[in-house]
């Protein structure tokens, strides 16, 4: 059930170049699932800010958000210590049905912002026996986290824009060269990589999830739709019906 | 404290209601809270057939607001009708549909589909909505096409119309007598006022739409003067909103000349904000020094 908690944030820190990563306490956290995301309310900020759930600690009952500074609300979001409390609605929108689905081999795509849920998705896969590569792309070496925990899970390979670490270039010139076995690819990042990507897989089974400027990230205010394949007159709502979807179901644009 | 407020076809329990399109039909709220507080329910706008809308992005950050340019997306009258408003009956908060369309004919089509529906309790009639390129706004800034489909709406509803007005005029006291003049048995305002936001990096319009409707806190005070100036030209039952985010900008839109609040982009930066202005209220009130919300109604006029 969706709800609005005041909760405590456990830990604040800075994990890379303008990236953040925040641990919060709710009494929710264990009913977070992978790809969902918080909406968080910011004073002087008419609307919340969507950051996806990147980890879960039942045992502490706390979740791990990550984000980087992009513009005023998430430079404020950057500004918070421990011990501080901030105004969030969870859980909000649809996961990857993980335990839905026959896997063996997980092919996880993510790029930048795009990460993070994908970190909780790869360690939920990990845990139930399945394997896991990973390709993250990355603006700059600088901009790169979670590398070694990525690692710990499986293969993780890592492409930058500007070549400074890793494979210069995209994760689609990774995943060329890799030609990696997998039954099920998950992915995560801009819009154009996930073009680029669900393009280059297309035939496969996989899930992605989609970024939208919301309104009210609960669904009732037609902010955040995406056109269906099966019918372009039709759509979803990527705060409710989404932020992940199968990946043939939506028109990315 | 009575915070009973009466228009026509509403006896509200409260005077505060959400806003069109800014609480859907109800469903996503009430996980947060029990429906039945809220004095009414204003639900999203009907349309005769179903509407994609806009593309997106639709929704845009602004200081104090938001710019909107949904574009009246939403399931079309019949299965708003058949899969909605049944959800709103096991409440005990009287419904109003929003109605809207491209042509007269498609405003009267809606209304009297509505006939069939026992759910609601009042039409608010939009012929406000800047987001969209036909109909819409341009009923909504002439007199003489407004007062046409009032007229013909009013012919053809069972219930109450309240007539949502556009802020986008120079002469707002113009409009509400046109359609007061129509029969119109309230009004409701404001709707949005149409803005820009230019992305520095893309060097372009955010909203794909280009323009987009302003609402929030940024628009209260033109929502409280032209609530103001239509009191004071008519005594016709007003629903007031724009900006509305706290039990104290009520009671303002109610000295203003307002017999009923409704909110809107509040609902967004807080899913509580209606109950908790309800909650708030009687104790506002009090600090004014008013002993029920009837009793301030117009008492801002000097
Ligand atoms: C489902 C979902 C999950 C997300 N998860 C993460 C995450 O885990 N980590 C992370 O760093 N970022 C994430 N984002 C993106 C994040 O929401 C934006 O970076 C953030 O809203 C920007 O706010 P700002 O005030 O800093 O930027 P501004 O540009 O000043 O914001 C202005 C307005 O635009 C909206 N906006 C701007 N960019 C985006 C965007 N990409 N997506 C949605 N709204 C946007 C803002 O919310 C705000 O309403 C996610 C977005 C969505 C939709
Ligand atoms: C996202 C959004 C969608 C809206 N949709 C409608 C609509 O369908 N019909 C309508 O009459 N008004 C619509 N409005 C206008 C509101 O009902 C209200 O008149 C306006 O937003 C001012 O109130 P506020 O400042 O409290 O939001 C919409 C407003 C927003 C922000
Ligand atoms: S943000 Fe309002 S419907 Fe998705």
């Amino acid at each position: 059930m969706i709800t609005k908690q005041l909760l405590t944030i456990k830990s604040h820190m800075q994990i890379a170049e303008d990236t953040f990563e925040v641990v919060l306490h709710s009494p929710l956290a264990k009913e977070l699932k992978p790809g969902q995301f918080v909406h968080i309310a910011l004073a002087n900020h008419m609307l919340r800010r969507p950051v996806s759930v990147a980890g879960v600690d039942t045992e502490s009952e706390t979740f791990t958000i990550i984000f980087k500074i992009f513009g005023a609300g998430t430079r404020e979001l950057s500004k918070f210590q421990a011990g501080d409390s901030l105004d969030v609605i969870l859980p909000c929108g649809s996961y990857y049905p993980v335990d839905q689905l026959e896997i063996d081999h997980a092919l996880i795509v993510g790029g930048g912002i795009g990460v993070p849920p994908l970190y909780y998705l790869a360690k939920t896969l990990k845990e139930k026996g399945i394997k896991v590569t990973s390709v993250l792309g990355f603006q700059s070496k600088e901009q790169i986290f979670y590398e070694e925990k990525f690692q710990a899970l499986g293969n993780t390979y890592i492409a930058t824009n500007d070549g400074s670490y890793g494979k210069k270039g995209f994760v689609t010139d990774i995943i060329n060269e890799l030609n990696p076995a997998f039954d099920y690819f998950f992915s995560c990042g801009p819009t154009p990589m996930l073009k680029a990507v669900s393009g280059q897989l297309d035939g496969h089974k996989g899930y992605i999830s989609l970024e939208e400027r919301m309104g009210c990230g609960v669904g009732t205010c037609y902010a955040c739709v995406v056109p269906l394949k099966e019918d372009p007159k039709k759509s979803k709502k990527i705060c409710k019906d989404g932020p992940v979807f199968s990946a043939n179901e939506v028109i990315l644009t | 404290m009575n915070l009973t407020t009466r228009l026509p076809g509403l006896t509200l329990k409260n005077p505060v209601m959400p806003a069109s399109g800014c609480f859907g039909f109800g469903k996503e709220y009430s996980q947060f809270y029990d429906l039945s507080e809220l004095g009414a329910i204003i639900v999203k706008a009907a349309t005769g057939e179903a509407r994609y809308g806009n593309p997106t992005p639709r929704v845009a950050e602004t200081s104090s607001g938001m710019l909107n340019a949904i574009g009246l997306q939403n399931p079309g009258v019949e299965k708003i009708i058949e899969e909605e408003l049944p959800f709103l009956r096991s409440y005990d908060t009287p419904v109003i549909a929003n109605v809207a369309g491209s042509t007269v004919e498609e405003y009267v089509k809606v209304t009297e589909t509505l006939n069939r529906s026992e759910d609601i309790a009042a039409i608010e009639l939009n012929i406000s909505c800047p987001n969209v390129k036909e109909g819409g706004v341009q009923f909504g800034t002439d007199p003489s096409l407004a007062k046409e489909v009032t007229y013909q709406v009013k012919e053809a509803s069972d219930y109450p119309v309240y007539v949502k007005l556009s802020p986008n005029v120079s002469n707002i006291v113009e409009m509400a007598k046109a359609v007061a003049d129509a029969g119109a048995d309230g009004l409701s305002m404001i709707n949005t006022l149409t803005g820009m936001q230019i992305n520095l990096k893309q060097r372009k319009p955010i909203i794909a739409n280009k323009t987009g409707g302003l609402s929030g806190p940024a628009i209260k005070p033109i929502a409280i003067r032209m609530i103001y100036e239509v009191r004071q030209a008519l005594d016709i039952p007003i629903i007031g909103m724009g900006g509305i985010i706290t039990a104290e900008d009520a009671l303002e839109f109610l000295l203003a000349g307002a017999n009923a609040v409704a909110v809107g982009t509040a609902n967004f930066q807080n899913p509580l904000a209606c109950p908790e202005i309800i909650n708030d209220l009687p104790s506002v009130l009090k600090q004014y020094g008013f002993d029920s919300v009837e009793d301030v109604i117009g008492k801002g006029h000097v």
